[in-house]
């Protein structure tokens, strides 16, 4: 079943059974592998990606629900020169992650984050990440690397 | 070059931005399912519904004609295939001298099935859907048996019929101690007091994000086998994979662990899954994906923890530790996973001794099979245990004797190094009192009497906890082990290889899955070398490119993989030397090495690093006559101790009585790590220990129906993850005292967080709720159970 939307600013066709997920039409059709796959009851995160501009998690819908949509996936945050989005340098710069599998999913909730909620608490950040899960962290580096990003992404 | 010297480094201390992040902030990491080969098949694994039951028949025909369908395989085609099981890599032996009972752990059920999820098929398809719809064609006809999961159920017998295996129909594995007990009886007959406590170490499952994952692949033309794998340590896999249970020479197979997300201990073991898709991809000449999924993980990841244990201290007037005795029955699950007989034993009892000079102490275990997935190292592995069982014990101590938390244990810390324990462990150095009083300072204990009281004015109750940890890092060295049933060695090795322009490329043993090595390693090498961080990169998790590697656990890394690295960089500094030597028509004696340029004493002559790198490649001007061309050194190090980390940890809890809700507040963690190379690093290690303990002590519990052996908390939706939100801010401190035995002075800090803090919060939660008449509380403190321990001390 065609499913035509935009991915990280180009238009992109899929030709997938109907009940693909939109995670595997990112992952298996158009090789976009860094929306990862880490659990199978749509709690973990791992797979969020930007749907329209807020984050959604692409387990919990099929490709078709997508037709017509724009999806940013992490490979399309940073510049096409390879320069890190604000959010994703505030992630290197205050090790705000270890092994880097739930890592694009929690960037991509995290730039969704600070513009739902600007100017959010350490509270209201650390509430607003309950839909993903990091296993490595801690979380401590996560609550200051998103702080630093909106910061950095205020200024940009 | 020894610690003192390397410590005084550049680049050594300091919280340089990781190398690895790019690629994985960019999405740009490759996990093992990122992984496509040519021609790529899927497999998918029929697994038992039962806790227990006898496999009657099964029926395969339906799921081979099915679409797609490339191969359906049985234990029937295991047997016939001569595939041996799973072996253990720790032998122990039982307090009667025999050898703890080891029974066959097959890769495919072979008549019975002993945990749900345990292994009846697999079948290859051409897509992963095919291969799922096939799965479910599968007909297999079982006898369901009684179950015993609870290892308490194991250890009273309370099952009839549920016996596992036919040479362990009792479901005993081995009795083993370690101490003296007539010794210990006779001190504690003559005891001012005795402490008893009864404590359950929660089961826990791992929960790397990355679910495992695998691809068989082999290739005909040469006999080769590749298997892609998300795994702690590629040729330990590849070791038992072809010497115990396939009987493949080495050399034809290739391991490689890409990007791997998260290990946490339970990557470190050699699955059935991998030998079913290495074996079935020569079978059928097919490239096998097999990506678990969640519901699989749970399942089937190896667990952790799962002690039921009751101690006793020994004392006098004065609350001076005269001796300890301990009974411990450990949960080992259904088969003996990779490691799981050190992890209740070497890895446990070894460490009760704690930071505390009690002069006598005996410890028993019984270790028992259950229907159950297979119990094994996970993050601390043994020592989480021990310092559970200590920590808990000594705060109870401290009740009992009317003495502060903090007083006991000053009044029992071990003062002089190095100390030799009654459980054998010879700790070498440390400094416990140092580390207390900087925890208290940074956890403002001062002030917790007024946070009690503002607790208290808003009808909440506050505690605060403490648990002083030892732990047992970069196990060691591997004849001793060996002596005691280690089936393996435990040296780590690592390959320098010097460009000709100065660049290096390193070669190590260990893994990193999250640890940060290929930032950390750098900076050792960039230090000794002289030369940018950006010179240096790092190759690991392949035993294609790394000539060989024990791999990434027990926080063995810097402290074992690294020396291996510093013993090479010994002869890389020494050729160096001869060559600069040759070049400023010098003696090598005379040269020195520092800062990146070799200098002649007492003259203004210098070379920098890469003219000699350089003449080492082009080597015109060269002592070819001595000197072999070329810069490329490998080492092994085989570490003669353990290290020793230890510290302080200091929790603050306040608690809702009427609703049982447990709120972390503070929470203070000062450890002694020696050498600390990347303090950033180093402190995201402890975060994330901390959390893992800390959700232990809250939250996480693996729960199986007693009485069907169904897993009751096999999905996030039952499992209790820790979220962003369960936490505060940590407050981190640091003390150091190297190591004395490796050239770093790291002692490892990967499992620091895990280890100290469970008992930490625990002691809070009682010293909260004692005022409520709660004397007693097992993990995890969940609403329901704090709130119905205050129901039952009210009653």
């Amino acid at each position: 079943m065609p499913v035509q939307f935009t991915v990280n600013g180009r238009s992109a066709s899929v030709d997938a059974p109907a009940n693909t997920l939109l995670v595997h039409a990112l992952r298996d059709h158009l090789h976009l592998t860094g929306t990862h796959v880490g659990c199978d009851t749509s709690q973990c995160g791992a797979c969020t990606v930007l749907l329209d501009g807020r984050a959604i998690k692409s387990c919990a819908m099929l490709a078709v629900q997508a037709e017509g949509c724009a999806i940013t996936t992490i490979e399309g945050l940073a510049t096409s020169e390879g320069t890190m989005h604000p959010m994703q340098a505030a992630f290197k710069e205050c090790h705000g992650l270890q092994c880097g599998f739930c890592t694009p999913g929690m960037v991509l909730s995290a730039v969704d984050l600070v513009e739902r909620y600007p100017g959010a608490s350490e509270l209201e950040i650390r509430a607003q990440l309950d839909g993903n899960i990091c296993r490595c962290t801690g979380y401590q580096n996560i609550v200051k690397a998103v702080q630093q990003g909106e910061l950095a992404m205020s200024a940009a | 070059m020894g610690a003192s010297d390397f410590s005084k480094l550049p680049h050594i201390g300091e919280s340089i931005r990781r190398k690895e992040d790019y690629r994985f902030l960019i999405g740009a990491g490759q996990y093992t399912d990122d992984v496509v080969l040519a021609a790529q098949s899927f497999a998918i694994f029929v697994r038992s519904p039962h806790a227990h039951a006898k496999v009657i028949s099964v029926n395969i025909e339906a799921a081979k004609a099915a679409p797609g369908v490339i191969g359906v395989f049985t234990g029937a085609d295991v047997a016939a295939d001569n595939i041996n099981g799973l072996p253990c890599g720790w032998l122990i032996t039982s307090t009667n001298g025999e050898p703890m009972r080891e029974p066959p752990h097959p890769i495919l059920a072979q008549g019975k099935v002993r945990y749900v999820g345990d292994g009846v098929a697999m079948v290859v398809a051409e897509t992963l859907q095919q291969a799922r719809d096939a799965a479910e064609m599968v007909d297999v006809d079982y006898d369901v048996l009684p179950a015993v999961v609870n290892v308490a159920d194991a250890a009273a017998g309370a099952v009839a019929d549920a016996g596992l295996h036919d040479i362990a129909d009792d479901n005993h594995c081995f009795k083993w101690a370690i101490g003296d007990k007539g010794a210990v009886d006779s001190v504690f007959e003559g005891a001012a007091h005795i402490t008893k406590l009864d404590l359950v170490n929660n089961r826990l499952i791992p929960n790397a994000i990355e679910p495992r994952t695998a691809i068989g692949s082999y290739n005909r033309g040469t006999d080769e086998y590749t298997l892609y794998v998300s795994n702690q340590n590629p040729h330990v896999e590849r070791l038992l994979m072809t010497a115990f249970v396939m009987g493949l020479p080495e050399h034809k197979v290739r391991v490689i662990a890409p990007d791997v997300g998260g290990g946490f201990g339970s990557k470190i073991f050699l699955y059935a899954e991998d030998v079913c898709l290495t074996w079935a991809s020569k079978k059928l000449n097919r490239n096998i994906k097999w990506v678990a999924d969640r519901s699989e993980s749970f399942l089937t990841d190896a667990h952790g923890r799962d002690h039921v244990s009751h101690a006793e201290m020994a004392m006098d007037a004065n609350g001076k530790f005269l001796a300890m005795r301990v009974h411990t029955d450990a949960n080992i699950g259904a088969y003996l996973s990779t490691f799981a007989s050190a992890v209740p034993t070497i890895l446990y009892a070894t460490l009760l001794a704690g930071q505390y000079s009690t002069p006598q102490i005996y410890v028993e275990v019984d270790a028992w099979f259950t229907n159950t997935a297979p119990v094994d190292a996970y993050r601390g592995a043994g020592r989480p245990e021990a310092t559970y069982v200590v920590e808990r014990l000594v705060s109870r101590c401290a009740w009992e004797m009317g003495l502060a938390q903090d007083e006991i244990r000053k009044r029992n810390f071990i003062t002089t190094f190095p100390y030799q324990t009654p459980v054998a462990l010879l700790y070498d150095v440390g400094d416990f009192h140092t580390v207390m009083t900087q925890a208290q300072e940074l956890g403002d204990v001062a002030g917790f009497d007024a946070r009690r009281a503002a607790s208290e004015a808003k009808g909440f109750r506050r505690g605060i906890g403490y648990s002083s940890y030892i732990e047992a890092c970069g196990i060691a060295p591997s004849n001793i082990a060996g002596a005691l049933g280690a089936r393996a060695g435990l040296f780590e090795c690592g390959e320098v290889r010097v460009h000709p322009t100065g660049s290096v490329t390193v070669f190590t043993g260990s893994h990193s899955h999250g640890q940060g090595h290929e930032t950390t390693f750098a900076q050792v090498v960039a230090a000794r070398l002289g030369i940018p961080v950006d010179n240096v990169d790092i190759v690991h998790g392949d035993t294609g490119r790394v000539p060989f590697g024990m791999g990434t656990y027990g926080s063995r890394s810097i402290s074992v993989g690294g020396a291996a690295l510093m013993k090479a960089l010994d002869k890389i500094e020494t050729k160096a030397k001869k060559i600069a030597a040759h070049l400023m028509e010098a003696s090598a004696a005379d040269v020195d090495f520092a800062d990146g340029e070799f200098t002649v004493k007492g003259t203004d002559k210098k070379v920098p690093f890469a003219q000699v790198s350089l003449a080492a490649y082009v080597p015109h001007n060269y002592p070819l006559g001595e000197l072999e061309p070329g810069l490329n050194e490998t080492a092994f190090y085989d570490p003669v101790n353990f290290t020793f980390p230890a510290g302080t940890y200091i929790c603050e809890v306040e608690i809702d009585p009427q609703t049982g809700v447990t709120r972390v507040d503070k929470f203070t963690a000062v450890d002694d790590f020696g050498t600390i190379i990347n303090p950033m690093i180093v402190e995201g290690q402890v975060h994330g220990g901390l959390v893992q303990g800390i959700g232990q002590a809250l939250m996480e519990n693996c729960v199986y129906d007693r009485e069907t052996g169904q897993l009751l908390t096999g999905s996030y939706m039952d499992y209790a993850m820790p979220r962003a939100e369960d936490f505060p801010q940590f407050k981190l401190g640091h003390v150091c005292t190297p190591c004395t035995h490796n050239p770093l002075g790291t002692k490892g800090c990967g499992e620091a967080g895990a280890i100290g803090s469970p008992p930490a919060v625990i002691n809070a939660v009682l010293d909260a709720l004692a005022p409520l008449g709660v004397k007693d509380f097992d993990m995890p403190a969940t609403p329901h159970r704090v709130w119905q321990a205050i129901q039952n001390a009210s009653a």
